[in-house]
């Protein structure tokens, strides 16, 4: 019972963990690199406006599809690593 | 053939396939009715959430809100997507696990208390009933442009289409008919955009022109773009905005609330697993992706194109932009689209200074000593933003069938939306409403009876308050974020991250969330939205901290939070077996199928 309840523990651990990492790179990109972090990166010049414009109006979107495929690719994994999947 | 018959014979057939899947999904239980029967692949159901989700709003307004605003209206981008990030790694897999029917049946159940059912319950109806006026004018609009009926009679039209797959199917008719309205959807806004991509930049995929060169004058198009609209006193597209406050929690705002919209979560309720429920997020945003990634690039194509036919000496290499303003077209020589939409009043022209040009520009400061100079009396063409997307392939001079596609496509984003939003109504008052708290014994063919009554309901109401839009209909889509941001989805996620938050404290954050959200929308936008009953005038110096109504959402969640929290600290800890309840959500093993018990 215990080493089950163990074992389940560290799959949430390790899935708390997963989340705040997908988190801070969709924070980054988004209130990030589009929005507070745009005059740092305004010297960075791509198809005639800067990087940040860039990042508001597809870079975010780009990566936040990239975030969830790879959240959805590694909890699958998880899963079956902890013996917790369907 | 006509461009009117052309129209009806695409929306026309559209409408049939829609008939048509109603007729083969016709549903015999309360789990195919709420559910879809739990068996959707979730590469279907990614499409079907992409139709559910782009309304009315994405398909017709956004890209004039991007195309006026510039930069500064990135937010309806990256709000209106990302969102699918914390729905796929803070509530689809988990309530996907509950396996239970409807949004407050998991509030209900988790936080062991009927009166927080019922508190989520009204949130439901309140934010989904605002949503769903949207959608019933926007299909009306649609329908008087394009058929040529009265709007009313265009809603009666949707009306009965609505009511044949939802009524009959349920969810079931519903997911299949939504796959094929995104299909519509999709096809009618990318091909104009890419028509108008490859005029523009000789690029074909408009994402990428947006950054490519723009051919006519060899400068990157976003450059361009500058120069004209600051050429005519308007702010450069690319702007960056002072407010980033306001801007971040706009942002977040919009997230939250999409994260929180019943419609969109009960639709990963439909997969067969919780790994499918995780897979259906990505899915679904690569569809929804499509869209939002084309509608940038036709916001500016479409703001460059308006400016260089009203000037066509701005569009080429030009040596001095002030000059090139000099010379705008004679009204009588306006391309025939401007001619068509000025039938429609969406498109207005008045001569201010009687000399038969047309005149457009920003009544600016930095515009006045030219105009004074030119004997311009101010600007004298008003585009409605809304023409943007459905003007586009007249815009372009594409032929006839992509005018038809337009129509059927911006039919498709209403339909779809609200068919999506009437089945998180009917599911909440047959389920949660009868079964939950009036007649618990009702029996498997009573509710079903129940649902496809509210169902019929709903519509009726929906197509009653389309028909007669009350006068906050621009003002609902900030309620219902505002509501789903601040009530629904700090709820659910400490519902499924929290063992500690119990009843008490999950109804006061609610609470709490919702009321101060409101009064601060009403403060600003009149009680219940009844004009000139506002305590302060709309304007940004009126703001607390600049934060404007439509961004308060997000302060009413980490309210929500922070009264659950403090509140169920200060009260005792929910019982063991909900704590089992809240283990057993977060691990996939053991889901089983969406079940009734």
């Amino acid at each position: 019972m215990d080493e089950k309840k163990s074992n389940a523990e560290a799959y949430w651990a390790a899935n708390l963990r997963l989340i705040a990492g997908c988190l801070v790179v969709w924070a980054l990109v988004s209130y990030g690199a589009a929005i507070l972090l745009r005059p740092l990166l305004s010297g960075i010049a791509i198809g005639g406006t800067d990087l940040g414009f860039w990042f508001a109006q597809q870079g975010s979107i780009l990566t936040f599809i990239g975030i969830i495929f790879f959240y959805a690719w590694k909890m699958n994994r998880l899963d079956k690593q902890f013996g917790l999947e369907e | 053939m006509s461009q009117f018959a052309i129209n009806i014979l695409f929306v026309g057939a559209s409408f049939a396939l829609y008939i048509g899947i109603a007729i083969w999904a016709k549903v015999g239980s309360t789990k195919d009715f709420y559910v879809a029967g739990g068996g959707v692949h979730p590469i279907t159901n990614g499409m079907a959430i992409g139709a559910d989700w782009m309304s009315a709003a994405s398909f017709i307004s956004m890209a004039g809100l991007i195309a006026a605003g510039g930069y500064a209206n990135s937010t309806f981008l990256m709000g209106w997507t990302g969102g699918y990030v914390l729905l796929a790694t803070l509530l689809a897999p988990y309530l996907r696990k509950f396996g239970k029917f409807t949004v407050p049946e998991f509030i209900g159940d988790r936080f062991y208390s009927k009166p927080a059912r019922m508190v989520a319950v009204v949130c439901l109806i309140v934010a989904s009933v605002t949503y769903v006026i949207g959608q019933m004018a926007g299909a009306g609009v649609a329908f008087s442009r394009f058929l040529e009926v009265e709007a009313t009679t265009g809603l009666l039209i949707a009306a009965v289409v609505i009511f044949f797959y939802s009524v009959l199917g349920g969810m079931k008719g519903i997911t299949y008919t939504q796959v094929a309205q995104y299909i519509v959807l999709i096809i009618a806004y990318t091909i104009p955009a890419i028509f108008i991509s490859l005029e523009l930049t000789d690029n074909p995929i408009p994402p990428l022109g947006l950054f490519s060169e723009h051919s006519e004058s060899g400068v990157p198009l976003l450059a361009k773009l500058n120069e004209v609209v600051t050429a005519l006193g308007f702010n450069e597209y690319t702007a960056d905005v002072d407010n980033k406050l306001n801007m971040v929690l706009f942002t977040l705002s919009l997230m939250i609330g999409t994260a929180g919209l019943p419609h969109v979560i009960i639709r990963f309720f439909t997969v067969p697993k919780v790994a499918d429920a995780r897979w259906s997020a990505g899915w679904a945003l690569v569809f929804i992706a499509l869209l939002y990634l084309t509608a940038p690039a036709v916001a500016s194509m479409a703001r460059l194109n308006i400016a260089t036919t009203v000037y066509p000496d701005m569009a080429g290499q030009v040596e001095s932009m002030e000059e090139a303003t000099a010379n705008p077209i004679l009204y009588a020589d306006r391309p025939e689209w401007i001619r068509t939409w000025e039938e429609t009043g969406l498109i207005q022209y008045e001569d201010k200074n009687n000399d038969d040009r047309i005149q457009l520009y920003n009544d600016s400061e930095s515009f006045a000593s030219t105009a004074e100079q030119r004997g311009w009396e101010g600007n004298e063409l008003t585009v409605n933003n809304d023409i943007l997307v459905l003007a586009n392939p007249e815009i372009a001079n594409l032929p006839g069938w992509v005018i038809g596609l337009i129509a059927a496509g911006g039919l498709a984003a209403a339909l779809s939306t609200a068919a999506g939003l009437l089945l998180a109504i009917s599911s909440a008052i047959s389920h949660d409403l009868i079964k939950g708290a009036i007649n618990p014994r009702i029996s498997e063919k009573g509710e079903l009876m129940a649902a496809r009554i509210s169902m019929s309901v709903a519509i009726i109401v929906a197509t009653y308050l389309g028909a007669n839009p009350p006068g906050f209909a621009a003002q609902v889509v900030a309620l219902a974020f505002g509501i789903a941001a601040a009530s629904l989805f700090p709820a659910l996620m400490m519902g499924i991250f929290s063992k500690r938050v119990n009843n008490t404290g999950a109804i006061s954050g609610m609470l709490s969330g919702l009321i101060f959200t409101l009064v601060y929308i009403f403060i600003y936008k009149g009680w219940f939205f009844i004009p000139g009953t506002n305590n302060l005038a709309d304007t940004p110096e009126n703001w607390v901290l600049g934060i404007s109504p439509l961004s308060i959402g997000a302060v009413g969640a980490i309210i929500n939070f922070a009264v659950a929290f403090s509140v169920s600290r200060m009260t005792p800890e929910p019982p063991q077996e909900i704590q089992d309840l809240v283990e057993s959500v977060r691990y996939p093993k053991g889901a089983g199928a969406a079940s009734n018990h």
